[in-house]
C-alpha cells in the first residue's frame, strides 16, 4: 500500500483509496458514537488549522476530528481583507513549519493554494477548500453519506444542481463519484456551468425536470447572492424558480431520492422548506460524518512521518513449512 | 523467511474442551452470570468469546451479552506498525458501568494488547470488575498482566511464534507452535 | 586565433557553418569583418588574408538575434531587471538587438525616459536597445503621447503593451497620428470585459483546476476591433504582439489577404506549452494571453510555417521571486525568455522537423527587424557585425541558476532543449565575455 501524505483533492483518487478512507471513516463514526469521544491515536501530533477564507462548520468539524483523535490542534484564522497577496500564506507556512507542526489543515480563497504549501513545507497538506478547485473532506463525506443508504454506488443517478463555476464542492464531489461508478449529472443555469465539464465524466443537463428525472440522489449547492450582482444570472426569483429543488421538481425523481447540501443553506431559494427537513434528507448526516470522515482522513495521512521502507505483511514474504511439506 | 510447524499445541477436541472449561470457571469464579458481559478483543477474541458466551448459555440456560473491541487505535506501537493499520469496527453495545466484564484473546504474549484494550474499554465506562481469558498464555510478559483465566500455558521461545487457527476465520481449529528461521 | 579573445576591429571568421536566413541557406564558409561592420561573406575555407584570422571552431554563424517584445523594466522596476541585466540575458541568450516595452514607470512616454534608456544600453555596452513608446500618457488610453518627440528621441514604435488601447476611436487616432512618422503600432489583443478577473485559458483545464478562465475570443475580439478600425486608416501599420488563439491566426490571415498592412508575432511558450501544463499550479507559467489549449499550439506552428505569422518574439517579463512564489491567483503574469528563445525555435521547430534552421532563424532576425523596420538580423553587406556563433547541436537543461536576467521565472525550468550560444559579436566587438555585475 502507497502512503499518502497529503490530500488535496479527489482528482485521480482510485476507487480502492475512496473505499479505504470511507471504510476508515466507519470505524471513527463509532467512536463519535461513544461517551468518550476521544481515542489517542494522534496524541503528540500538531495540527495547524489554516483558514483563510471564514468557515465555521468547516473549521469546527476538523476542531473536533482533531481532538477525538487526541492531537494537539492550534487555529490560525485570518479575515480575507487583510491577507495581501499571497505575502501572508507563505510567512504564515513558514512560521508553522519553524513551530513545528506535523499536518496542516488549508482553507483559501485561491486554488492551488495547498499545493503551494505542500511545495513549500515538510509536513501533510490537508485542503479544506481551495478557491473553486476541490474541497476532499466534503466530498468524501458526501459519498459516506450515500453509501451509508445504498451499499454501493453502481447505477445510481446524482445530480448536481447550482452553480457549477464556482463550486469545489461539485467538483471534488464529481471526481469521486465518477470514480466509484456513479452516473452524474450536473445542471444549473447556462452561464453557470463551466466549459467542458462533460469530459470530467459527467452529463450536462439545464432543465432541472430533465436532470431529476429518475434522480436517486441530489446535492444542492448553495447559490452565492454576489453571482446575481455581476450578472451570471438575472434574479434569485428566477433562479429559484428554474432550478430550486421543491416537492414539484422532485415528482419524477427517485421516490427515496435523498437530499444533500453542503450548507449553509438559503431556504427558500435553492432548496424549499419542506424538502430540507423532509424525511429523504441527509443533510444533518452530512455534518455527523464530516466529522468521522475528517478523522480518517487525519489517522490515514499521520502514519507517513514513521518509516521511509514499507513494510509488507509476513504472508508475502514468508514460506509455511508443515510436516517438511509445503502449506499454504 | 520461512515458518517451519514444530507442534500442534491444540487440536479441535482441545479447544473445545479448553472453552468448556474456561467458561465453568467464569461462571463460578463470579457465582453466576449477573452483570457479566464478554467482550472480545479482534481479530480471534471475537469468534472465542461467542463460543464461551453461546457455553455458558447452554449451561445457565439465559444469554449472556458480548462485544468485540478493536484495539488499533489505542496501541502504543503505532508509529512503528504498517502505515494503514486497518481499523476494524468496535461494538460494545451494553453499558459496562458496574458490570463484570471478561476481555476474551487467542494468545497472551507481551500484554500490550491487553494494555490497550484496558484503556479502551475504560473510556467506555467503569466496569465493576475485568478478568481476562485467553486460549493461549505464551510467556515473555513486558507489562504486569495476568491471565484470570487460561486455556493452556505454554512456554516458548522469543523465536518461536503461536498461531490460532479459528473455523470461522481460518476454515479449521488448531493451534500451531512454530518456528520463524531465515 | 580563440574568438574569445577577439581584439581586432577588423579580422576574418573562418571554419564556420554560414547560416543565412535572408537567403534561406546554410554552408561551410568564412566571414570578412572591416571596422566592425560585415564586409564579406563566402563559401569554403578563407584564403591567404593579412587580416587576423579566428578559428570558429567549425561552429555555426548567424546574424545576431533580434527581439522586439522585451520587457526591460527599467525605470521603475529594477528590481526585476534593468536596461544592463536584461542587455545581458540578451546576449547570452544570441540577442544582439531589442526593442524594450514602455510599461516602466514612469512609462516611457516622455523623450527623457528614451533617452534614458538609450544611455543605459550605451553604458552597459551589450546589446542593442530599440525603445518602444507608449502610445498613450501613461498608457491610460485616454491622450496620445508626444509621437514626433519620442521618435526624434529613438523610439521606434508605439505601444500600451501591458494592456489594450480601450476603444476603437483611440485606436484609430492613435493609428492617424503614427502614420506620417511610418512607426508600427503594436496592439497587445485583450477585451478586458472578457479576460476580468481570469488568469488561465478558459477550457477545460481552467474547469479542473477552478481556475477562472481568459476565453480566446479575449483575444480575437478585441483583434478584429482593431482590423476594422485599421481598414480606415491610411498609410498606418500594425503589428499584433503576443498572438495565442487560432482565431487570432485566422483574422489575421484574412487581413493580410484583404491586403491590410499587418504583420503578426507569436512568442516560444505558444509553441511548446498548453493549458495542460498548469496542473501544477507552476506560477511561471502564468503568462498573459494565457497559454491556450492543444489545437491553438498546433495552428501556431503551422501560422510560422505558412507566414501568417511573421516572426517570434519572447515577451521576456521578469518577476521577483517573492512575487512569483505566491498561491497561483495572486502572481504577476509572464515568463523571462530571451535565453531560452533561441534553444526552444532549434528544438521545437528545427528538431521537430518543422523547417530548416534558416527557415526558424528567419523568424527571429531579420523578419522581425522588418516588422519595426529595425536594422539588422542579417549578413548583408556594410551591416554592423552583430553576430552569433552557437552549436545547434548541443543538449542542455534550463537551469534557474544558469539565466543572466536578474529574475529567474522561466516557465522552462527543467525543459531539456538544443542549442547553445557560444559567442555574440556586436559591432564586431565580442561581449560574450562581459558580464556586469548583476
Amino acid at each position: 500500500m502507497n502512503h499518502r501524505k497529503h490530500l488535496l483533492g479527489l482528482e485521480g483518487m482510485s476507487a480502492e483509496e475512496i473505499t479505504r478512507f470511507l471504510d476508515t471513516a466507519e470505524s471513527f463514526k463509532e467512536v463519535s458514537e461513544r461517551s468518550v469521544k476521544k481515542v489517542p491515536a494522534l496524541r503528540g501530533t500538531t495540527v495547524a488549522n489554516l483558514f483563510f477564507e471564514s468557515s465555521t462548520r468547516t473549521r469546527i468539524s476538523f476542531e473536533l476530528a482533531e481532538k477525538r483523535l487526541s492531537a494537539d490542534s492550534v487555529n490560525f484564522t485570518t479575515s480575507g481583507s487583510s491577507v495581501s497577496k499571497g505575502e501572508s500564506l507563505r510567512d504564515t507556512a513558514q512560521n508553522i513549519e519553524a513551530m513545528r507542526v506535523q499536518m496542516i489543515v488549508i482553507r483559501h480563497s485561491a486554488a492551488g493554494a495547498p499545493h503551494f504549501l505542500a511545495s513549500l513545507l515538510n509536513g501533510s497538506v490537508i485542503n479544506a477548500g481551495d478557491g473553486a478547485h476541490e474541497h476532499p473532506t466534503q466530498g468524501l463525506l458526501d459519498m459516506f453519506t450515500l453509501r451509508e443508504r445504498w451499499g454501493s454506488f453502481a447505477g445510481k443517478r446524482v445530480v448536481i444542481v447550482g452553480d457549477l463555476a464556482h463550486s469545489r464542492v461539485a467538483r471534488s464531489n464529481i471526481h469521486g463519484l465518477v470514480t466509484m461508478g456513479a452516473e452524474v449529472v450536473v445542471c444549473g443555469p447556462p452561464t453557470l456551468i463551466p466549459l467542458d465539464i462533460e469530459r470530467l465524466g459527467v452529463s450536462v443537463e439545464v432543465d432541472l425536470k430533465q436532470a431529476l428525472e429518475g434522480a436517486d440522489a441530489v446535492n444542492v449547492l448553495r447559490i452565492q447572492m454576489e453571482r446575481q450582482q455581476r450578472g451570471l444570472f438575472p434574479s434569485i426569483d428566477e433562479y429559484a424558480r428554474r432550478w430550486g429543488i421543491n416537492r414539484q421538481a422532485l415528482k419524477n425523481a427517485h421516490k427515496e431520492c435523498i437530499i444533500m447540501h453542503p450548507g449553509p443553506m438559503n431556504r427558500g431559494i435553492e432548496i424549499a422548506q419542506d424538502v430540507a427537513d423532509g424525511e429523504n434528507s441527509v443533510i444533518l448526516d452530512q455534518v455527523t460524518n464530516g466529522v468521522a470522515v475528517r478523522m480518517a482522513v487525519l489517522y490515514l495521512l499521520s502514519g507517513g512521518s514513521a518509516l521511509e521502507n514499507e513494510e509488507t505483511t509476513p504472508q508475502q514474504t514468508e514460506t509455511r513449512v508443515r510436516e517438511g511439506k509445503q502449506v499454504a | 523467511m520461512s515458518v517451519y510447524y514444530k507442534a500442534v499445541l491444540l487440536d479441535k477436541d482441545a479447544i473445545r474442551r479448553a472453552i468448556k472449561r474456561i467458561a465453568h470457571e467464569i461462571v463460578e469464579r463470579n457465582g453466576g452470570v449477573d452483570d457479566l458481559v464478554i467482550v472480545g478483543i479482534r481479530r480471534r477474541g471475537v469468534p472465542l468469546a461467542k463460543r464461551i458466551a453461546d457455553t455458558i448459555a447452554q449451561m445457565e440456560e439465559c444469554n449472556v451479552p458480548i462485544g468485540a473491541l478493536d484495539i488499533t487505535l489505542y496501541r502504543d506501537d503505532f508509529q512503528n506498525v504498517l502505515k494503514h493499520p486497518q481499523v476494524g469496527k468496535t461494538e460494545i453495545k451494553e453499558d459496562i458501568t458496574n458490570r463484570v466484564v471478561v476481555l476474551v484473546d487467542d494468545v497472551l504474549f507481551t500484554g500490550r494488547t491487553i494494555r490497550a484494550a484496558l484503556d479502551e474499554l475504560i473510556d467506555f465506562g467503569r466496569p465493576k470488575k475485568i478478568q481476562l481469558a485467553v486460549l493461549v498464555d505464551r510467556g515473555h510478559r513486558e507489562l504486569p498482566i495476568k491471565a484470570d483465566y487460561v486455556g493452556k500455558n505454554v512456554p516458548t521461545s522469543e523465536n518461536e511464534m503461536v498461531e490460532v487457527h479459528l473455523e470461522e476465520i481460518d476454515g479449521d481449529d488448531e493451534v500451531l507452535l512454530a518456528e520463524k528461521a531465515s | 586565433m580563440n574568438l574569445n579573445q577577439l581584439s581586432h576591429r577588423s579580422y576574418i571568421i573562418d571554419h564556420v557553418t554560414i547560416v543565412d536566413p535572408k537567403k534561406n541557406a546554410a554552408y561551410a564558409g568564412y566571414i570578412v569583418v572591416m571596422d566592425g561592420k560585415i564586409d564579406a561573406v563566402e563559401k569554403g575555407r578563407a584564403k591567404e588574408s593579412s587580416l587576423p584570422v579566428y578559428n570558429g571552431g567549425g561552429l555555426h554563424l548567424a546574424p545576431g538575434f533580434v527581439d522586439i517584445h522585451v520587457h526591460l523594466r527599467e525605470p521603475g522596476f529594477e528590481y526585476k531587471e534593468t536596461v544592463a541585466t536584461g542587455a545581458a540575458a540578451a546576449i547570452a541568450g544570441g540577442f544582439t538587438s531589442v526593442a524594450c516595452m514602455p510599461n516602466t514607470s514612469p512609462a516611457i512616454d516622455d523623450r527623457a525616459v528614451v533617452e534614458f534608456i538609450l544611455n543605459q544600453a550605451k553604458l552597459a555596452g551589450l546589446a542593442r536597445v530599440y525603445p518602444i513608446a507608449a502610445a498613450t500618457k501613461g498608457r491610460k488610453g485616454e491622450i496620445l503621447s508626444e509621437y514626433h518627440e519620442l521618435v526624434e528621441a529613438g523610439a521606434v514604435a508605439v505601444t500600451d503593451d501591458g494592456a489594450p488601447v480601450p476603444t476603437a476611436e483611440m485606436v484609430r487616432r492613435v493609428l492617424e497620428y503614427a502614420a506620417p512618422l511610418g512607426i508600427p503600432f503594436i496592439e497587445h489583443c485583450e477585451d478586458m470585459s472578457a479576460s476580468g478577473e481570469g488568469v488561465m485559458h478558459e477550457g477545460f483545464y481552467s474547469t479542473k483546476l477552478g481556475l477562472k478562465g481568459i476565453p480566446a475570443f479575449s483575444e480575437e475580439a478585441c483583434l478584429a476591433r482593431d482590423l476594422v478600425v485599421l481598414k480606415s486608416v491610411k498609410g498606418a501599420r500594425f503589428h499584433a504582439a503576443h498572438m495565442s488563439t487560432r482565431g487570432s491566426i485566422e483574422l489575421i490571415r484574412r487581413a493580410k489577404e484583404d491586403g491590410l498592412p499587418v504583420t503578426a508575432e507569436t512568442a516560444p511558450h505558444y509553441l511548446c506549452l498548453e493549458d495542460k501544463d498548469l496542473e501544477t499550479y507552476n506560477t511561471n507559467l502564468k503568462i498573459n494571453p494565457p497559454l491556450r489549449g492543444h489545437e491553438d499550439r498546433l495552428a501556431m506552428i503551422e501560422a510560422l510555417k505558412d507566414g501568417t505569422m511573421d516572426c517570434i518574439a519572447s515577451d521576456h517579463a521578469p518577476h521577483a521571486a517573492h512575487e512569483k512564489q505566491v498561491e497561483f491567483n495572486a502572481a504577476p503574469n509572464g515568463s523571462v525568455g530571451l535565453e531560452t528563445m533561441f534553444p526552444l525555435v532549434v528544438t521545437h521547430l528545427v528538431r521537430a522537423g518543422h523547417m530548416s534552421l534558416p527557415q526558424a532563424l528567419a523568424l527571429i532576425t531579420h523578419r522581425p527587424a522588418e516588422c519595426l523596420g529595425l536594422p539588422g538580423g542579417t549578413l548583408a553587406r556594410g551591416a554592423d557585425a552583430d553576430l552569433v556563433l552557437f552549436d545547434p547541436e548541443e543538449e542542455w537543461t534550463v537551469r534557474a541558476e544558469d539565466l543572466h536576467s536578474r529574475s529567474k521565472n522561466s516557465a522552462f525550468i527543467g525543459h531539456r532543449v538544443f542549442g547553445s550560444v557560444k559567442h555574440t559579436l556586436v559591432g564586431g566587438v565580442n561581449v560574450t565575455a562581459t558580464r556586469i555585475g548583476v
